[in-house]
């Protein structure tokens, strides 16, 4: 059962890739609609970003002290600076890190 | 113009440095399946049917918690349902493949191979062989992440808990997005997804995922408008 219901989650997960790459045209698609999709990166990844920095893994908000707020700032400001997604990463984390192995520990 | 080598070698640098979390991440879904008493096949064949890390993890732990399989898969197909919009950007750069080439490629469409792939295709409209980009990416993504999440299930979960590499997610969507900080109109739709996904969190079958980007785009449209 577990088998068939993972089958049937790979079929659909690839529809949602497939769909508008293949089966939609993309002439059907107003001039207007091609402006609003020039913004699919801002408007889909922070909903990846903020809730796995302010939502813990009980589904509860964190506090506002919590070291994963200090690691996404420092990654944020490395990151505009040094348009480098390496130092961004290392840098968020290792704040993060600093924080939770040495600060906090 | 660039050849088609080129441009799947530039596809593979540009995901590269987003395994840094890719790996951390696959090695703990594959981790996470195994401790919670699945078959390790069927953990791995997820890697191959589904291909998509949250989604993964969301649906053993739906199908653990006791919830029916209908559950699951919905919470798959709607965490997943942002790949539509990832497909509508990328369908004007594609439009010229043909109908197979387009059901083939669609299967490599991910997270960050979007990201990247839609930079580099924004920049340089005018080559000929662009999609080589997004297979590079997206051939990128899937062998690292075959490879992570099976060395999480057969290794368990031999990188430690309290490293916390999981927060290395958020840090490789941030460097994406991060360069668009300073455009105020894509700064306030940034915002408005990220605190709708907050408000939303707790909207069934994980559908902030979508709720939210949908909340986004509309505000977009909004700026669109005011901008005229």
């Amino acid at each position: 059962m577990t088998w068939l219901s993972i089958i049937v989650a790979g079929i659909l997960t690839y529809f949602t890739r497939m769909t508008m790459i293949a089966l939609v045209d993309r002439d059907m698609l107003k001039d207007k609609i091609k402006a609003v999709l020039e913004y699919v990166p801002s408007a889909v990844f922070p909903a990846i970003i903020f809730p796995a920095i302010f939502i813990n893994d009980y589904g509860a908000f964190i506090e506002m002290n919590d070291p994963k707020i200090f690691g996404a700032i420092v990654a944020i400001i490395v990151g505009y600076f040094s348009k480098n997604i390496i130092a961004t990463i290392l840098s968020g984390l290792i704040s993060y890190w600093f924080l939770i192995f040495i600060v906090f520990s | 113009m660039l050849s088609k080598k080129q441009l799947f070698t530039k596809g593979m640098l540009d995901i590269s440095p987003h395994m840094l979390s890719v790996i951390p991440f696959g090695i703990i879904c594959g981790a996470i399946g195994v401790e919670l008493g699945f078959n390790p096949y069927l953990v791995y064949a997820m890697s191959i049917i589904i291909f998509g890390g949250a989604s993964q993890i969301v649906f053993l732990q739906v199908i653990s918690g006791g919830a029916s399989s209908l559950v699951a898969v919905a919470s798959v197909g709607i965490i997943n349902s942002r790949h539509l919009l990832y497909g509508a950007v990328l369908s004007e750069y594609l439009e010229k493949l043909s109908f197979i080439k387009k059901l083939l490629i669609s299967y490599f469409v991910v997270d960050q191979g979007f990201a990247e792939s839609n930079k580099f295709f924004k920049k340089n409209k005018l080559e000929q062989h662009l999609h080589y980009h997004l297979i590079g990416t997206g051939c990128t993504m899937w062998v690292c992440w075959q490879i992570a999440t099976l060395s999480g299930i057969i290794l368990g979960s031999f990188v430690p808990e309290e490293l916390g590499l999981k927060f290395t997610i958020p840090l490789t969507f941030i460097a994406i997005v991060v360069q668009d900080l300073k455009k105020i109109d894509h700064l306030i739709v940034m915002i408005t997804c990220g605190l709708s996904s907050l408000l939303f969190f707790d909207a069934p079958f994980k559908s902030y995922i979508i709720i939210s980007p949908v909340i986004a785009l509309f505000v977009a449209s909004l700026i669109l408008r005011l901008k005229k």
